[in-house]
């Protein structure tokens, strides 16, 4: 249903979309009885001249039922529901694969930047590539994420991996996805960060483990980074937005 | 010198009766048409920004151009009003001080003073607030939510005056309503007429007292949360700021510990509107009056372990949303019985569509749209992707939009009459309610469909988004623009109708709507002190329809 929408790109798209689809069937089963009773019932009692009122508490036993049943169907209900979120927040939250790659992600006003490693495949090397604004992946690669950010609260979301997840500082926020679709997605900011909140845009491109890895290479240059840590000063495009916002 | 001295004192009437008065129902209007003002600020700036995202960086007529800084600011003063502003000192406020000594059949408040008071600094924290559109920076842009340490440092926010002002108001829009909740609970608990037992005060009053008592009780954190963010802010303290020990997530578990719970203190006196007028307009006793307290209580109880479903994403322990969902699913069981009950009132009755039915039964129709789409927010697996979404935001205008607009009409348009001893048009009436109810689901829901497709919320444009700016999901929010519009210009109608029957509008009885309760007993407008003598009441609030009787009601202070 989601799918329709917007494609899911990450292995556990599937799984809130099919948990989406599971909590739209049994709540609309719901509204739809609900409503669907109280437009009979106006329609049924409406106002006619000879017709008296009937005095009911709600305590007789016999109608008290209409109001029982349902809600032991509602818990029962909430139980499936649950079962299926939690089943699904496990699956993404709680626990993580193995990974093949782990990236940095820092969120900062108003760009995200990415730290992942080169070719040697280890974190905080000399040849690890830095960009801002835009982030390579390869498909059917597991990747943990350590995400940090420089200043203020932001929000990571790549909503065709349906992924979310704050950025705190002073705090580094693990998590995972696995791109299971060739292609180019957005990157947003959803948590209010400042002024430039809708400008904190970047782009996730997902290539094939080959197209990766000419990209890694072509990339990666140890003389340039020297193993340092580059420090995240403004980049012209980061600049360009920052005009564009005080604008 | 002496002539104006002479002047003030011929004439205390105007100043001591408009703007120094103790008697409640004058404090009722006083808030009551303080917060329709409120409401027309906020609506205003829903105006603005709707039209920036219908029609982006166009030129808004009657603002001008919307930048992003702007957008900001009117996101969070259109959030922070509403709830603030207009929904509580409507709800709570106009209602519970202008019916509690009515319904429950005293002569005032039991604090009058502090009730006076209560209002003063409630203008006060009005006048705060918007004085930060005239400060250097303008007024404060970073969500209701106020999340530190964006709104801790000016640096950070750059509206450092504006952020202040904002925290200001808060606290001091708290301030009165600590001293209107503490009012409200011991009037209604204390001032009942002889015979009122507990099991006989309205659903109304119960909902009003219910909803004090949570505010109260959820506050105190808050305003300890805005004291420390106050020092962040203004002398460099450091409860939030990690690099100095601080923890932003403090902030966020102090502000949505009593963030969500408010959510029931405004639903409550909805409920409550709504549970009287179906009751009347039915013409029957309302579906298990005690289940329906009970369910309140359990509401009200289980308001204060679900705050951090806010917070799933946020970076909290994972392990905690599993609890967090839990509770949320939970309290959709008392909730969904409530309105199941209100449902079943209608059953065996002789149903009158006057327009405060409409509006009531209007309530129930699109809170439950509100009600089951929690379900997908609350549910922890769904949030990952919804949180913060357009569908988000559908989702609570279908919680809010039927509390403090269409609750609000409802209980307008029934106790117009007891309040200004007139009758409201009824064609105009209905002309209002069809005006705003068909084009307030048109705006919503695309909404919830744009949210669906991944629109994220506080963004003034969408143009950096690729899969944002496709023009199916463009139209969908024109069309929301769209309705807004329509939605707006049909609340002309109601001003229009509000004001003319004012003075033309059909004189009311004292019971125009053969109510049993004890409000409908006095004249309309009722005196100063309320009743000639005070009613001595003989049974619950609800009795229509009594086997045996000839008339099809029973008012409470009716001896057997």
């Amino acid at each position: 249903m989601l799918e329709r929408y917007l494609t899911g790109a990450s292995t556990y798209a599937h799984s809130i979309d099919h948990l989406f689809i599971l909590i739209a069937v049994v709540v609309g089963f719901w509204l739809i009885a609900a409503e669907g009773m109280m437009f009979l019932l106006i329609f049924k009692f409406r106002a006619k001249d000879g017709r008296p009122t009937q005095y009911i508490t709600g305590e007789e036993p016999h109608l008290k039922r209409w109001i029982s049943i349902p809600h032991y169907l509602i818990i029962v209900c909430d139980i499936v529901i649950l079962a299926g979120a939690i089943t699904v927040w496990y699956q993404i939250k709680q626990v993580m694969p193995p990974a093949d790659v782990t990236v940095r992600v820092i969120g900062q006003q108003w760009a995200w930047s990415f730290q992942q490693p080169g070719p040697d495949g280890v974190l905080d090397t000399a040849d690890d590539i830095r960009t801002v604004g835009e982030m390579h992946v390869a498909m059917n690669t597991t990747y943990h994420f350590e995400l940090l950010s420089r200043d203020v609260v932001h929000s990571f979301a790549i909503p065709a991996f349906r992924l979310k997840q704050d950025a705190l500082p002073g705090r580094t926020i693990s998590g995972w996805f696995r791109p299971n679709r060739v292609g180019e997605y957005d990157i947003q900011c959803t948590q209010m960060c400042g002024i430039g909140h809708a400008m904190m845009a970047g782009r996730i491109i997902v290539e094939t483990p080959k197209e990766h890895a000419a990209w890694l290479l072509r990339n990666s240059n140890p003389t340039v980074a020297g193993g340092q840590q580059a420090s995240l000063a403004p980049t012209t495009e980061g600049l360009a937005t920052m005009a564009e916002v005080r604008r | 010198m002496s002539t104006e001295a002479h002047v003030q004192h011929a004439e205390p009437g105007i100043f001591q009766k408009y703007f120094w008065s103790t008697d409640h129902k004058v404090i009722a209007m006083q808030y009551l048409f303080t917060g329709m003002a409120m409401a027309m600020i906020g609506g205003y700036f829903a105006y603005v920004f709707r039209m920036q995202l219908g029609f982006p960086n166009q030129y808004v007529p009657g603002y001008g151009i919307v930048t992003p800084g702007r957008y900001n600011a009117l996101v969070t003063m259109h959030g922070s009003i509403m709830i603030f502003w207009v929904a509580m000192p409507v709800l709570i406020a106009a209602f519970g001080n202008f019916l509690i000594p009515l319904m429950v059949g005293c002569d005032d408040m039991a604090f009058p003073r502090i009730n006076r008071l209560s209002y003063q600094v409630f203008l006060l924290s009005i006048i705060v607030l918007l004085s930060s559109f005239l400060v250097k920076g303008g007024p404060f842009g970073g969500a209701w939510t106020s999340y530190p340490p964006l709104s801790a440092s000016g640096a950070y926010n750059l509206t450092p005056i504006g952020a202040t002002l904002w925290l200001l108001a808060v606290a001091l829009e708290f301030v009165a309503f600590l001293l209107g909740g503490i009012n409200f609970t011991v009037t209604a608990m204390n001032s009942r007429a002889p015979g009122m037992k507990m099991y006989d005060i309205p659903i109304l009053i119960w909902m009003i007292v219910l909803a004090n008592i949570i505010f109260m009780a959820s506050a105190g954190p808050l305003i300890a949360g805005a004291v420390m963010l106050l020092f962040d802010q203004n002398m460099s303290t450091g409860f939030f700021d990690p690099t100095r020990g601080g923890d932003p997530l403090l902030w966020q578990h102090l502000f949505w510990f009593f963030g969500h719970p408010e959510v029931y203190v405004v639903l409550l006196p909805a409920m409550g509107i709504v549970a009287e007028i179906i009751a009347v307009f039915s013409r029957k006793k309302i579906f298990g009056y005690k289940t329906v307290l009970y369910t309140t209580w359990g509401v009200g109880f289980l308001s204060f372990v679900v705050w951090a479903h806010h917070q799933f994403v946020a970076g909290i322990d994972p392990r905690m949303a599993n609890i967090f969902s839990i509770t949320t699913l939970l309290i959709s069981v008392p909730v969904t019985e409530m309105v199941f009950l209100y449902i079943a009132t209608l059953y065996g009755g002789s149903i009158h569509l006057d327009t405060p039915m409409l509006w009531a039964l209007a309530f129930i129709a699109e809170f439950m749209i509100g009600g089951v789409t929690g379900i997908f927010l609350g549910s922890s697996g769904t949030d990952i992707y919804l949180h913060d979404t357009y569908f988000l935001i559908a989702h609570f205008h279908y919680t809010f939009v039927p509390i403090a607009i269409i609750a609000v009409y409802a209980g307008l348009t029934f106790w117009f009459p007891k309040m200004f001893g007139r009758m409201l048009d009824e064609t105009l009436g209905k002309i209002h309610f069809w005006g705003t109810v068909i084009p307030f689901n048109v705006i919503f829901i695309p909404l919830f469909i744009t949210g669906i497709a991944g629109d994220q919320r506080r963004v003034y444009n969408y143009a950096l988004y690729a899969e944002q700016s496709r023009p199916a999901l463009q139209h969908l929010r024109t069309t929301a623009t769209i309705a807004l519009l329509v939605m707006l210009s049909f609340q002309l109608v109601f001003l229009f109708n509000f004001f003319r029957s004012l003075r033309k509008g059909k004189t009311a009885g004292a019971n125009p709507w053969r109510s049993t309760t004890l409000e409908w007993t006095v004249p309309s407008p009722p005196p100063h002190g309320n009743f000639a003598e005070l009613p001595t009441v003989y049974r619950g609030p609800y009795e229509y329809g009594v086997p045996g009787h000839a008339e099809d009601f029973l008012p409470q202070n009716v001896p057997d």
